[in-house]
């Protein structure tokens, strides 16, 4: 069966570091990160990468009120993704359109939030809202983006913990390929920085960065690195058919060529490096390239002592003898996006196909000799002899590995 | 406390349930909801507003008394007095 080759048209996001795809690069390119202290309910003072988008772009004030965190980010990252694709959005007929949204969780932000409202009211569980449900299912993120986009077709989030924003893009691919939609809106949010639990539960597991210099808290590959810094973001893609692309004589940004999810089936958080290979091997074999091909690979790494190891472990055996392969990671400007880090980190590398530039990872005053990586650009940007193919790695909580492949379309 | 007091205290709530509104020329006769862009889950909010903010409890089966600013008033008005 021949199946249809899906291409990237359009992107929305926002960033601790940036609100639109040329803000968010720039800053890649010079090294800015967003990295601050915020507030945390029961804990002080936390790192976190917040963002600060304009959510009155695209809603009303009320929809804020009532709405999630999340909701507000899909909104805003799936109206600016569809106005960056130069569909004629309303024109086009909604109930052919999907909105898939990766999270790593849904629900924790408001349940804290009323448990807290409760707790000023002796625990009287009359002062409970009746905005908890609409706010709490796990579809929540995708339909309020539905609500407000009106789209009628299939709209859903995907729940794969840190692995999520690439997994919303291969359920788009697969429900273009399948004919069920001709338009996805897809990729990945989070609101997690909102919920005191995720800090508190990184920290009792030993895992939460700390820095007195904010942005250099979050340090992938760097011999003192100390764990996660949590952030918020999102970034949705508008995906198609080529030939519908091409038809329209839309912008492609690259086509999804491979992909694969697998599951370690071993531990709860701890990762395993057999199943990363085995997965990004899975992805190139998709794609039908050589790893050699590839150009750029993206990193996971989100700056835990074992799990940066583990990762590069992999790409070593992955990427053996392949000079023209570079390896960063965008996690030491914008710390761990969770739900929305394969998303984001994706859209960050994109715009390589144009400019040729390989985005470091920052932050790495003395490179772990453990991952030592051929390749690995470190602290300044590099211009690559050319840049055709990239792997994007997102793994997860419970096992969770995830490895796209995007190509640049030839004109 | 006075009905036109009660009805400032029902459009104060309303300003924060439906903060898109213009409620300079709510007229006080006429159903909230057909000058007013209030759904359901707002009015529940009215509800729980008053509940939290003024310890004033509206029984289900009287959320038909809060129609308009005038019924909201004569039927909260004596709630408000009998608090102090």
């Amino acid at each position: 069966m021949e199946l249809s080759r899906i291409v990237i048209t359009g992107i929305g996001l926002t960033a601790p570091n940036g609100n639109s795809l040329s803000e968010f690069r720039q800053n890649l390119l010079d090294g800015v990160a967003g990295i601050q202290r915020i507030e945390m309910r029961y804990m002080g003072e936390v790192l976190a990468g917040v963002c600060d988008f304009d959510p009155m772009r695209y809603q009303k004030r009320k929809e804020v009120r009532v709405g999630t965190r999340a909701g507000s980010i899909s909104i805003y990252c799936a109206r600016e993704a569809v106005a960056d694709s130069g569909i004629d959005f309303d024109a086009f007929s909604k109930d052919r359109v999907g909105i898939y949204v990766g999270i790593t969780e849904h629900g924790n932000v408001e349940t804290e939030n009323e448990i807290y409202n409760i707790s000023k009211f002796d625990y009287d569980t009359k002062f409970w809202t009746h905005h908890h449900n609409p706010r709490t299912v796990a579809n929540n993120p995708a339909g309020e983006a539905s609500l407000n986009l009106k789209v009628t077709g299939p709209s859903y989030t995907i729940g794969a913990a840190c692995a999520a924003g690439n997994l919303g893009l291969v359920q788009a691919l697969q429900m273009l390929r399948l004919g069920e939609v001709d338009l996805a809106i897809a990729g990945g949010v989070s609101e997690s920085i909102r919920s005191f639990g995720i800090f508190a539960g990184f920290k009792s597991q030993g895992a939460l960065a700390e820095h007195e210099d904010p942005n250099k808290a979050s340090r992938p590959f760097d011999v003192d690195r100390n764990g996660i810094v949590v952030s918020e973001g999102g970034a949705l893609y508008t995906l198609e058919r080529l030939e519908d692309a091409q038809a329209r004589g839309a912008k492609i940004y690259g086509e999804i060529t491979g992909y694969h999810v697998n599951s370690d089936a071993t531990d709860y958080v701890l990762p395993n490096p057999e199943r990363q290979t085995q997965c990004m091997r899975a992805a190139i074999k998709k794609a039908a390239i050589a790893p050699s091909q590839i150009h750029i690979v993206n990193t996971h790494a989100t700056a835990t002592p074992m799990g940066d190891i583990q990762e590069c472990e992999a790409i070593r055996e992955v990427f053996a003898d392949c000079p023209e392969t570079y390896v960063n990671n965008t996690k030491g400007f914008i710390g761990h996006a969770m739900g929305a880090a394969g998303a984001l980190e994706l859209a960050g590398n994109l715009p390589s196909f144009e400019d040729g530039m390989v985005h470091p990872s920052i932050n790495v005053d003395q490179l772990d000799p453990k991952c030592e990586i051929p390749n690995l650009v470190l602290n300044k940007p590099i211009k690559a002899k050319r840049v055709d193919a990239l792997l994007n790695n997102s793994f997860g909580m419970l096992g969770i590995n995830s490895a796209l492949i995007i190509e640049r379309v030839s004109d | 406390m006075s009905k036109d007091e009660c009805k400032q205290v029902v459009l104060d709530i309303i300003a924060e349930i439906a903060p898109d509104e213009e409620l300079s020329d709510v007229k006080p006769e006429v159903a909230l909801r057909e000058q007013l862009d209030l759904d359901s889950m707002d009015f529940l909010d009215i509800v729980m507003e008053l509940r939290k903010k003024h310890g004033i409890e509206v029984p289900e089966s009287e959320y038909g008394e809060l129609v308009s600013l005038d019924s909201c008033a004569k039927y909260l008005t004596p709630k408000f007095n009998a608090l102090v």
